[in-house]
């Protein structure tokens, strides 16, 4: 895919020079472009972060295969776990709440344009430094490239003595920079939301998207920061020769983990809850219903926010917590599963009663729901802390991550992708190949995840190259690895997809799907300037109070 | 001891209510070929296993009824509210919310939840503050990566392979493990005998096991260590008490060392084994690598990755990274005469 | 459907949203608290555990004329900024300068004490663990210290450009609530490392 994802409305672009093209998109400032290069940006780490899990995969599907050596495996995991968390679905979060927010809240632009272009520039040189360990990190020791210590990099495992040359210092700058870029769109997001929203939308009337990505941004905020400052501590003792993670100076490897879940845990809902935002949009669509209970809605996600911040030991039982810790993070644990079960209950209840349309957008939130439920409750099981003690560091945590990774985060990117594909070309996508990249990737995701929990059951335990022929995983794995060419095939037709409907695609016309929010209003694509005239607002829904002038919604909220 | 099985009483008819249903077919389903695994959670053999299982039933029994509630929820909506073939093309009822049902799914979710919590705070407590009393106490090193043992009453360095007692349910003779680590993290994990417990170098954790069956339990490293974290392999032979005092009276000897291989241990000390390796009884006091004093009292060698035959022994010295690619002994360049000397050495400590 | 499709009746509040900056600025604030907070709870978590000396009680002096300096820069730049919102611009060029040149002076004392830390005492960063979060710690203040110098010292060079208008009091304000953050942190900092700490 080239950068030239969207016909630029008003200029004639084919008629522009290259260069000149590739130049406006450089230094462009305008938040459709840059969530535009923040989407494109994933797709391309998700290509690589699901082939380094394809080859992974190849080396796992008999005992004792020898695809890979150790070293190369080690590298990979870590490789797949930081490209997919914070190059793939970080920027697709901050992509779509980029192109969407504004437009939904009917503002011109985010609140800082230039900061929105260099958050957007930090993440993007944050995912090439990463690569670039491939080639840079060897040194002198002739020691490894890429980073190998596993995406929390457990200390003393990083230290200078455990980790020689330069690879771990590639992850930990890597991760500092984007994650300074992460900062800033948040700060954008918060300042757009709080700020720019057009007369009369309130916060109280704000489509659920954008709250869902304030409170995300929130999240980034104070979950961010805290990774931040550990990787400076990291860098301190890997260059200036300090001793926070010395356990050899009386330093703590326990206190690393402390400061890195005190981000990890916050930082899954912020993965996760812009995903619920796209849901929250397209099951009222599809269901042709307002959504049930928007004021719980809005508080359950606020609660999530500030639950989470205190669950994060649960990655921890295993460490030797006294029983009392266990135990307190085993109850913040299960509280959070409340305020999930209120939303999914909510959706259910938006569904219920409505007329449901399963076109591909619909299609993918609806399997997102059945499979978050699952990882939810297998989330739970991991919350039980004797449960957790067989269920940490196994395959049934790879199993339980990644049903609520790609089950539910990725199936609702996916979906948001089909249903703003007119919005953001003018062209309709194709709903064939959409439904076959469906059912390929959901029989796909089933065959690798449903059984990936298995041997973690059967006592597999995760990073391992290889593994002992005769403890009853074999099977297992053999058909989880077959489970991911399903899964390879079905982002294929993706792509294609997107590709040919993006030239050959119907006109779509400024409001296909019959909805409800600001951004159906304006023309598709939008222009530069997103709205001729500012619009304002008198309710939740208001191009439902426009369409149904006998019936508006402000009467009733 | 006494308030092991008590409590485990306890919880049993709770259990068996809320988890019959799920008990057969787990059991069923753990009994059949494909999921029979010597390192099955779903089957315990040791106390804190036991009670484990007991509350992963109770937590899978609830969880599973929640599962099926909202399935069956989702799928009737599926079916019964997609848009009709017929449709007159007018929107449905618009309901914005209501605040009985918003209650309901609030306060029906909190219950389970102070259900669940309670249950496995219970089980927390028993597991982590029953320390057993009179128990024997083994202390286990993780090591990049293999398994140091010490047995501090008896006086006995062992690798690899940890020998305990059989606890019979009668007179319990459970094993208390302290566990430490040498370099970076690892996990303890039997999944038949216990949960995992991590070792953590600069800090000590403990857990414990009564294992009420003789035999082999495996396990493995669980906590990503480095190059080799998938060849670090545990095995845990738990024997009768008399199988076990004999064990222990020979491991507390010092080395047999006879003369017809004094060739391959002058080569030994000489050449830099004996840095890493200790041989109770002679000159080698290493204590990077495992204790080879009885080394031939073991089945396998470099934690559980081969079985210790005078091939794969031969093979391991020449060099160990044809079996365990990153492992932290180095080939030792020995040429074939030495080789053969060396490994003659060390097959006679048994 | 064209473009601009709304036309709403007015509705009927005004409509006003709060200031852009301001927002944008306690988000940073916050960040910015969340990262003091890992480097003071490892500083907390890390009393007296280092395994060799020396201990915070023998080496470390409390930088009381310092801190007073860096306190009263507050008072100074509030007063620069109501100098400017009611259009005294000379009134403000004086006072912001004050500001900085307290503010030197707080860094100005750092390096100070760092010298005598690192050159007297011996005493580094790779020391023990107390060096190690000591020189972090205090560091990560001065750092921040230095941004908000060179924001203050670049704002006052636009003043006498004449580049700073009485509009701009808005702009100024939010870079005050940066410095106060600085130095509400040093409360902070100084309570642990030179109160608690020693
Ligand atoms: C976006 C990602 C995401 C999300 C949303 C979640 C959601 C949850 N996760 Fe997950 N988790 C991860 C991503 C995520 N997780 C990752 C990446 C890891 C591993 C990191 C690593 O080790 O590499 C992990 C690991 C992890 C662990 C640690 C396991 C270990 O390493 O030992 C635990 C333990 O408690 C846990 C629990 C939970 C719980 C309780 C939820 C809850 O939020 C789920 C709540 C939802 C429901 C419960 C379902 C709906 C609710 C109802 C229908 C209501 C009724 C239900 C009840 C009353 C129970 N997760
Ligand atoms: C966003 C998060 C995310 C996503 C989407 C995925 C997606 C996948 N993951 Fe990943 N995974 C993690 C996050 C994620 N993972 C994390 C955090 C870890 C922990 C790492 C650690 O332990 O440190 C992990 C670990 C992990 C492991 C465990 C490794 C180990 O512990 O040893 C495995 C093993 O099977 C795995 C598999 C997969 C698979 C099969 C997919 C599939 O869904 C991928 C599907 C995608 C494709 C198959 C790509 C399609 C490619 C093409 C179509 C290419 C064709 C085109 C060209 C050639 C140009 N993952
Ligand atoms: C630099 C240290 C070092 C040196 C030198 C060294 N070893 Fe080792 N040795 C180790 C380590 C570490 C292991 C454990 C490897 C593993 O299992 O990952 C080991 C394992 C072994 C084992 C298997 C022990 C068991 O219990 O499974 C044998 C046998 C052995 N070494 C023999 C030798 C001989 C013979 C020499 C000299 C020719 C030698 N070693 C030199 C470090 C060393
Ligand atoms: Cu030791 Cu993994
Ligand atoms: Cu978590």
């Amino acid at each position: 895919m080239s950068t030239e994802l969207i016909a630029w409305p008003r200029a004639p672009e084919s008629s522009v020079p290259f260069v000149e093209r590739l130049h406006g998109w450089v230094t462009t400032v305008d938040h459709k472009r840059l969530g535009l290069m923040y989407i494109l940006y994933a797709m391309v780490f998700l290509l690589i972060g699901g082939i380094e899990a394809l080859i992974m995969r190849i080396q796992l599907a008999v005992p004792h295969n020898n695809f890979v050596s150790p070293q190369v495996f080690n590298r990979l995991f870590t490789m797949h776990g930081t490209t997919m968390i914070f190059f793939v679905i970080m920027p697709l979060v901050f992509g779509f709440a980029n192109y969407l927010v504004p437009l939904m809240i009917g503002a011109r632009d985010m609140a800082f344009p230039r900061l929105n272009a260099f958050s957007f520039w930090l993440t993007a040189f944050g995912g090439i430094l990463l690569y670039f360990s491939w080639l840079g990190a060897n040194g002198l020791y002739g020691a490894g490239n890429a980073p190998d210590v596993g995406w929390f990099a457990y200390a003393p495992l990083t230290s200078r003595t455990f980790s020689v040359g330069h690879s771990t210092d590639y992850w930990t700058l890597s991760l500092l920079v984007s994650g300074f870029g992460s900062i800033g769109a948040a700060i954008n997001i918060i300042a757009t939301t709080l700020c720019l929203r057009s007369p009369g939308m309130t916060l109280g009337k704000m489509p659920l998207f954008a709250w869902l990505n304030l409170v995300m941004a929130g999240l980034v905020i104070l979950a961010i920061s805290p990774l931040s400052a550990a990787q400076i501590m990291l860098v301190i003792d890997r260059y200036l020769g300090g001793h926070f993670f010395d356990t050899q100076a009386g330093g703590s490897a326990v206190i690393w983990m402390h400061f890195f879940w005190v981000f990890g845990h916050p930082e899954v809902y912020v993965l996760v809850l812009p995903a619920f935002g796209i849901a929250s949009e397209i099951i009222p669509v599809f269901s042709r219903k307002a959504i049930f209970g928007y004021p719980i809605m809005v508080a359950a996600t606020v609660a999530i926010g500030f639950i989470s911040m205190s669950v994060w030991a649960h990655h921890m039982f295993t460490v030797g917590m006294s029983s009392n810790a266990n135990t307190f993070f085993v109850l913040s644990t299960m509280a959070i599963a409340v305020p999930t079960g209120i939303k999914i209950f909510n959706w259910l209840a938006t569904m219920w009663g409505g007329k449901i349309e399963f076109k591909a957008p619909m299609l993918f939130c609806t399997a997102f729901l059945f499979q978050f439920l699952i990882a939810g409750l297998t989330g739970i099981m991991q919350g039980a802390a004797p449960f957790d003690w067989h269920l940490a560091n196994s395959y049934f945590v790879i199993a339980h991550f990644h049903y609520v990774i790609v089950g539910g985060i990725l199936f609702t990117f996916f979906a948001a992708f089909y249903y703003w594909f007119p919005k953001v070309t003018g062209r309709m996508y194709n709903e064939t190949l959409a439904k076959l990249h469906f059912w390929l990737f959901f029989i796909g995701f089933h065959l690798t995840f449903d059984f990936m929990h298995i041997p973690g059951l059967l006592g597999m335990p995760r990073r391992i190259y290889t593994y002992e022929p005769g403890r009853g995983w074999e099977t297992w794995n053999l058909i989880v690895t077959i489970g991911v060419v399903f899964q390879a095939l079905g982002i294929l037709v993706f792509i294609v997809n997107l590709l040919w409907s993006y030239f050959k695609g119907k006109t779509a016309g400024n409001d296909p799907w019959d909805a409800w929010t600001l951004e159906w209003s304006t023309s598709s694509p939008p222009p530069a300037y997103n709205f001729a005239v500012t619009p304002s607002v008198k309710s939740r829904r208001p191009l439902w109070d426009l369409k149904h002038p006998e019936d508006p919604d402000w009467r009733y909220e | 001891m006494q308030d092991v099985y008590s409590s485990k009483r306890m919880l049993r008819p709770a259990l068996k209510v809320l988890s019959t249903l799920f008990c057969l077919s787990t059991t069923s389903v753990a009994d059949s070929p494909t999921f029979s695994s010597p390192t099955n959670i779903f089957a315990p053999a040791s106390t804190p296993a036991h009670s484990i299982f007991g509350l992963n039933l109770f937590v899978l029994a609830i969880t599973g009824a929640i599962f099926v509630t909202v399935f069956s929820l989702l799928a009737y909506a599926v079916v019964k509210f997609r848009k009709r073939a017929d449709d007159d093309g007018r929107e449905p009822a618009q309901v914005y919310g209501s605040n009985q049902v918003e209650v309901a799914w609030t306060v029906i979710p909190i219950l389970i939840v102070v259900v669940l919590f309670m249950a496995t705070a219970r089980v927390i407590a028993y597991v982590q503050m029953a320390m057993p009393e009179n128990a024997m106490q083994v202390v286990a090193v993780g090591h990049q990566f293999w398994w140091e043992y010490r047995y501090p009453g008896a006086n006995v360095v062992t690798a690899n392979e940890l020998h305990v007692p059989v606890s019979d349910p009668a007179h319990p003779t459970p094993t208390f493990i302290k566990l430490l680590s040498a370099d970076t993290d690892h996990s303890f994990w039997v999944p038949r005998l216990a949960g995992k417990t991590d070792l953590i170098p600069n800090r000590t954790n403990t857990t414990w096991i009564d294992p009420q069956q003789v035999g082999l339990y495996l396990g493995q490293c669980a906590q990503y260590c480095g190059t080799q974290h998938a060849k670090m392999l545990l095995r845990v032979y738990v024997q009768s008490r008399s199988d076990f005092d004999r064990w222990i009276q020979e491991q507390s000897q010092p080395a047999h060392v006879s003369d017809t291989a004094s060739e391959g241990r002058r080569i030994f000390e000489s050449i830099g084994c004996m840095n890493c390796h200790a041989v109770a009884g002679t000159a080698a006091d290493g204590r990077f690598g495992p204790d080879l004093t009885h080394l031939m009292s073991r089945d396998t060698i470099a934690s559980g990755i081969a079985p210790n035959t005078h091939e794969k022994l031969r093979q391991w010295i020449q060099d160990p990274s044809t079996l365990k690619p990153g492992a932290r002994m180095p080939a030792m360049g020995l040429d074939e005469p030495e080789l053969n000397a060396v490994t003659a050495y060390v097959e006679t400590l048994r | 459907m064209s473009a601009a499709i709304i036309t709403m009746p007015e509705p009927e509040v005004q409509w006003t949203l709060p200031s852009r900056g301001r927002v944008a600025m306690f988000s940073l604030i916050a960040a910015e608290s969340a990262i003091f907070s890992i480097f003071v709870v490892a500083y907390l978590f890390y009393l007296g555990k280092s395994l060799s000396g020396p201990t915070p009680k023998e080496i470390l002096r409390v930088p009381i004329v310092f801190t007073i300096c860096l306190l009263s820069s507050s008072i100074t730049i509030h007063l620069a900024v109501r100098s400017l919102q009611s259009g005294k611009l000379g009134a403000f060029t004086r006072w912001w300068f004050l500001t900085f040149a307290l503010g030197a002076a707080f860094l100005a004392g750092t390096a100070i004490e760092w010298r005598h830390l690192i050159y007297d005492e011996g005493f580094t960063i790779q020391t023990n663990l107390f060096g190690t979060t000591y020189f972090s710690l205090v560091g990560l203040h001065a750092f921040h210290v230095l941004m908000g110098l060179m924001a203050l010292f670049t704002v006052w060079l636009l003043t006498l450009l004449g580049n700073v208008k009485r509009e701009h009091a808005e702009r100024v304000d939010v870079l005050a609530l940066y410095w106060h953050f600085v130095d509400s942190v040093w409360v902070v900092v100084f309570l642990v490392v030179y109160v608690i700490g020693r």
